[in-house]
């Protein structure tokens, strides 16, 4: 087996240019979409199924002055990936390099990788209104680029030096380093810390954090998700393979199970990021 | 930039200033980072609102905008009376120990220098000089103790620039510039630099020479000159900006910064004689002497063999400068009616140019129009603005289509003066031409009708050497010709051969005044006998301190920290910084190691500042309009009374009286405006707003504002709001923020707003460009507008 593949974003070297967000979608041919100017350099709103990455503009002010945090948000590629082990059709799968890959026409749409997924992360698509199709989209950690031997485009197109890509034992490793040197070489270093080096089974994409992850958004214990996709999946999928009629039954408590998981890993997001003043 | 961009990289500490390189400049912020991570250094902020660039610095200091010079002054205050200055180095390489003349005065209670003549706008500046001896060197004193010495002068001028004089004028607290003066007055210990990353926050201003000036004399002080993560860094806003300054795309100089003739220069050596410098000084390679053999060079690239010594190489063929041709001025002249017609080569006036309502208004009085674009721009397009009635307008436009950079080849200069060569990617698409081929054609049908009907001067026409072909001139054949050539076999001072005719030249120091080289830019030497240098691409650093020596080719002859001579002790010969040595002396070749040095000679033997007839730094700066020492002012528009002098705005600017040049009062409007760009759109969007995936990014203009602001007006952030000037008015969304606070001046709360400059009625994305607000006024010395400071007010929509 090869070596797994990370990259690490430093929110402490970030300046939210968005050179990495324009080339996602120059690289994916994903289309820009008509916005509006909401009072916020933050565009778009949301991640979306033409948007597989984008930056958060985070703005805070308290008595020690203003703060202002950019956070690329896109699919974490955690290799206990809720998605793929629920993923019926094995359109997403963790890939040996250390990825959660997408395979669109294997995709049926049943959306339960957006439900389950801690972060929020998988989009779906409308493909057809008329007959209720839809397909998932997500960041691909550039697998098409990756498994021909080059970078992700988002952390070749960042001009400041704050996504770096490699394999991903180096980058835990630069992750602690750059982390105990912003500690002891910054007054405001206490809470800098390094995100998703063991979060599910580790991230692939991780989080250098001048902050605590709750900031940002991001929950500090995302596996109760991964644990109930491993359970769903070890006893209720099969059956839906057997049995067509109790699969579309087990489908429907599948369907009332993930809107409890999808609901409560938004209200921990809203929670979590009290205090941070969306910009 | 005196250094270049892997530089910054160098600095213990950097301080940037009337610049956001985060939003502006995103690659710069990899060798910022490497500081920190090098050098563990500091990097300051200075802006009036918390940017991109505030967020990833260690301290930020707000300051309202256009109080450059009390803040630095007030710097070099603290600097002086905490003596944080380099004292050798001001001693031995800055005038600081010259004496001045006895007739130079400064007067703090008007903020006016000797000489000032209220009419003219002007100051006799006959005694902003240096006392001499008989043999006309200048007198020194390297104690820096004579009253009369600049640095003594230099601690008088900025007496009363205390830290809370100052944070009266800028709003910043007292503590925060007390902090920063701190922190970045260490760089003045030997061994250590500091470096200035500037940009148009600083420049365009009335007295944006000025606020430059002040953070020289701050470099000078602190010894940051010559060193390496040292320097006054402008980082310049488009790929080949520093390119086309260089190459003369300015109406005061010719190529290489070669002075333009003007109308008493009645024969080459009238002129040579005028702008010539002499010295006396000891020491002073005074590098300008060489000035007849760079313009007689460029006379020989341009009229060949024409030019001859008895007709003094085609000298009086060339234009006279006679007036004021400044961005400015034309456009005034324009709207006056003396101009009828106007070529614009990729440059947008009707968005990006102050008042730009008075600047459209202009253009729409114009018997023609070339617009050379991509696309039809705001300016192609101004006489369908709407609410402009198109059948009023006579205008005729023609509209050729350039080709884009990634279809033609030719070099680009950056701001570290890198020259670096650049392929042709793609054909031009459709009927699109390279700029090249544009000028070409119109000058072979200018020579045309020039050959059949003659005209005034037609031998400045006929004379000139263009022989390019009929289609797309080659680029190499260019860079030739820029770079030089010898016209006869060219020997040195032991008489041996080292250029036959017909070779290019090896650099500028094979240049002849007799008419035996020809060279289109002295500065621009790459393309020599060994090839086209802008091509290298050798990632290899022996330097250590990313000089990258053979990586593409970078003026003047290949120097990559300018002035590297003071990098190196008075006293011992060796470097400041020898861990970060720009050039060493190697006693044992004899030769100096690392960068290409100011001079090749032994360590103690020749001043370093080379391009100065005396030698040395200017803390004392002659030659500019207004003054030697910066001063504070107020700019043209302002919501307060200068208070560290009696004068109000910079004496010398020239103040237009169109009917549409119209000034805001405070009582109107009370609020300060600046205008700044963001990453996501390039200048006035041209280019940008036709792109669905940065329109996405940045829909809209919009203005940012304080909440304290929002609050009185009762804006709520995302809604739209109009902002009004004296000159106009635009539609805006509103950004509220506490990135933005109001700036508390003795006890008055004054507010600040930005607004974008990137929108017109072209593109996917339109809108108002901010220019509308801005007023028609510029810089005493280089008449840059004033973009960055004016008056305005904001109401709900």
């Amino acid at each position: 087996m090869r070596d797994k593949v990370a990259t690490l974003i430093d929110l402490t070297k970030c300046v939210g240019c968005r050179a990495c967000q324009v080339a996602c979608k120059e690289w994916n041919g994903l289309e820009g979409q008509t916005t509006s100017n909401r009072g916020t350099y933050e565009n778009p709103p949301s991640l979306s199924p033409e948007t597989w990455t984008k930056i958060d503009f985070i703005e805070s002010s308290g008595e020690e002055g203003v703060d202002w945090t950019f956070l690329k948000q896109q699919c974490l590629h955690c290799t206990d990936a809720a998605c793929a082990e629920v993923c019926p059709t094995k359109a997403l799968r963790t890939h040996p390099l250390g990825f959660v890959s997408l395979e669109e026409d294997r995709c049926n749409g049943c959306g339960y990788c957006a439900e389950f997924c801690p972060f929020g992360i998988p989009q779906m698509k409308i493909t057809s209104l008329l007959a209720g199709t839809a397909v998932a989209s997500k960041c691909t950690f550039c697998q098409d680029r990756l498994t021909s031997g080059m970078e992700p485009i988002c952390s070749k197109s960042c001009p400041a030096g704050a996504i770096s890509f490699g394999l991903r034992n180096d980058m835990v490793l630069k992750g602690e380093e750059r982390v105990a040197a912003l500690k002891e070489s910054r007054d405001d270093g206490a809470k800098i810390n390094l995100y998703g080096a063991n979060l599910l089974g580790g991230l692939g994409m991780m989080y250098v954090l001048p902050d605590e992850p709750g900031a940002f958004g991001l929950p500090s214990d995302p596996s109760g998700s991964y644990s109930l996709a491993a359970a769903w999946q070890g006893l209720l999928q099969p059956l839906g393979g057997i049995l067509i009629g109790v699969g579309a039954v087990t489908a429907g408590i599948n369907w009332i199970i993930a809107r409890r998981m999808a609901n409560q890993a938004v209200a921990a997001r809203a929670e979590a990021g009290k205090g941070a003043d969306r910009d | 930039m005196t250094n270049h961009w892997i530089d910054i990289g160098n600095a213990d500490v950097i301080m940037i200033i009337g610049s956001n390189p985060a939003e502006n400049h995103p690659i710069s912020w990899r060798w910022v980072e490497k500081a920190r991570e090098k050098n563990g250094a500091k990097v300051i902020s200075v802006d009036p609102r918390y940017t991109r660039t505030s967020a990833q610095s260690d301290i930020f200091v707000p300051l309202r905008s256009g109080t450059d010079i009390a803040f630095i002054g007030g710097m070099i205050k603290h600097i002086i009376e905490n003596e944080c200055y380099n004292r050798d180095y001001v001693a031995e390489y800055t005038n600081g120990s010259f004496l001045v003349d006895k007739g130079y005065e400064f007067d703090p209670e008007t903020g006016l220098f000797s000489g000032y003549n209220e009419a003219e706008r002007a100051y006799d500046t006959k005694n902003w000089a240096y006392q001499t001896d008989a043999e006309g060197v200048p007198t020194r004193d390297t104690s820096l103790t004579h009253p009369d010495c600049v640095f003594q002068k230099l601690r008088a001028h900025y007496a009363d620039y205390t830290p809370e004089a100052v944070s009266e004028v800028t709003g910043t607290p007292v503590e925060r510039l007390l902090e920063v003066y701190e922190t970045y007055s260490a760089s003045g210990e030997p061994g250590k630099s500091g470096t200035i990353m500037y940009a148009m926050g600083a420049t365009q201003h009335t007295y944006g020479t000025q606020n430059v000036r002040s953070y020289a004399v701050l470099q000078l002080l602190l010894g940051n000159i010559g060193l390496a993560g040292g320097g006054v860094n402008a980082l310049r806003g488009l790929h080949n900006v520093q390119g086309s300054t260089d190459m003369c795309l300015l109406f005061h100089i010719l190529p290489g910064y070669l002075a333009t003739p003007v109308e008493a220069d009645q024969s080459l050596q009238e002129y040579l004689d005028r702008v010539t410098p002499t010295t006396n000084m000891p020491g002073s390679v005074n590098w300008w002497q060489h000035t007849p053999k760079y313009m007689v060079s460029l006379l020989k690239a341009w009229y060949g063999e024409a030019a001859t010594a008895e007709n003094e190489f085609g000298f009086n063929w060339l234009p006279k400068n006679g007036e004021n041709y400044s961005y400015i001025a034309l456009f005034e002249a324009m709207y006056a009616g003396d101009i009828k017609g106007l070529i614009s080569f990729g440059t947008n006036p009707a968005v990006s140019g102050p008042n730009s309502n008075m600047e459209r208004a202009a253009l729409r009085k114009l018997d023609w129009m070339v617009a050379i674009d991509l696309w039809p721009t705001e300016t192609a397009n101004v006489w369908r603005e709407p609410g402009v009635d198109s059948t009023a307008v006579d205008t005729e436009v023609f509209l050729l289509p350039a080709a884009s950079f990634v279809e033609r080849e030719g070099s680009v200069t950056n701001s570290g003066r890198w020259i670096q060569w650049r392929y042709k990617a793609i054909e031009p698409v459709g009927d699109s031409k390279p700029d090249t081929w544009i000028a070409n054609m119109i000058w072979l049908e200018l020579r045309r009708l020039y050959e059949q009907e003659g005209g005034p001067n037609k031998e400045a026409i006929l004379n000139l050497t263009w022989d390019y072909g009929d289609g797309e001139p080659d680029a190499e054949q260019v860079a030739r010709e820029i770079s030089g050539t010898a016209l006869a076999d060219l020997y040195d001072k032991e008489k041996k051969l080292v250029a036959r005719a017909g070779e290019q030249v090896k650099n500028f120091t094979e240049l002849k005044d007799d008419g035996s080289t020809a060279c289109g830019n002295w500065l621009y030497n790459y393309y020599t006998r060994e090839g086209n240098l802008a091509k290298r691409r050798d990632t290899d650093d022996p330097s250590g301190i990313g000089l990258y020596s053979n990586w593409s080719w970078c003026w003047p002859i290949n120097r990559r920290i300018i002035y590297n001579r003071a990098s190196i002790r008075p006293d011992t010969g060796r470097p400041w910084d020898p861990e970060d040595a720009v050039i060493v002396w190697d006693p044992e070749t004899e030769k100096w190691v690392g960068d290409v040095p100011d001079g090749g000679t032994p360590p103690g033997t020749i001043l370093p500042f080379i391009m100065k007839p005396e030698g040395v730094g200017r803390l004392f700066g002659m030659g500019h309009v207004d003054g030697p020492f910066p001063v504070h002012y107020e700019p043209w528009e302002s919501p307060v009374e200068n208070k560290l002098h009696s004068t109000q705005n910079n004496p010398c600017f020239k103040i237009w009286n169109s009917e549409m040049d119209l000034k805001g009062e405070k009582e109107e409007f009370p609020v300060i405006g600046t205008t700044y760009r963001v990453s996501e759109m390039m200048q006035t969007g041209a280019m940008t707003r036709f792109l669905p995936w940065l329109v996405e990014l940045q829909p809209e203009l919009f203005v940012e504002m304080g909440q304290e602001l929002a609050e009185e007006r009762g804006i709520v952030s995302g809604e739209h709001v109009k902002v009004r000037s004296a000159r106009g008015e635009v539609k805006a969304v509103a950004v509220v923020t506490p990135r933005f606070k109001p700036f508390s001046l003795n006890g008055t709360s004054v507010h600040e707003v930005g607004i974008l400059w990137h929108y017109g009625y072209q593109g996917l994305a339109t809108g108002d460009s901010g220019n509308l607000l801005t007023p028609h006024v510029g810089d005493a010395n280089t008449m840059i507008p004033e973009y960055k400071a004016f008056l305005c007010d904001v109401q709900k929509a």
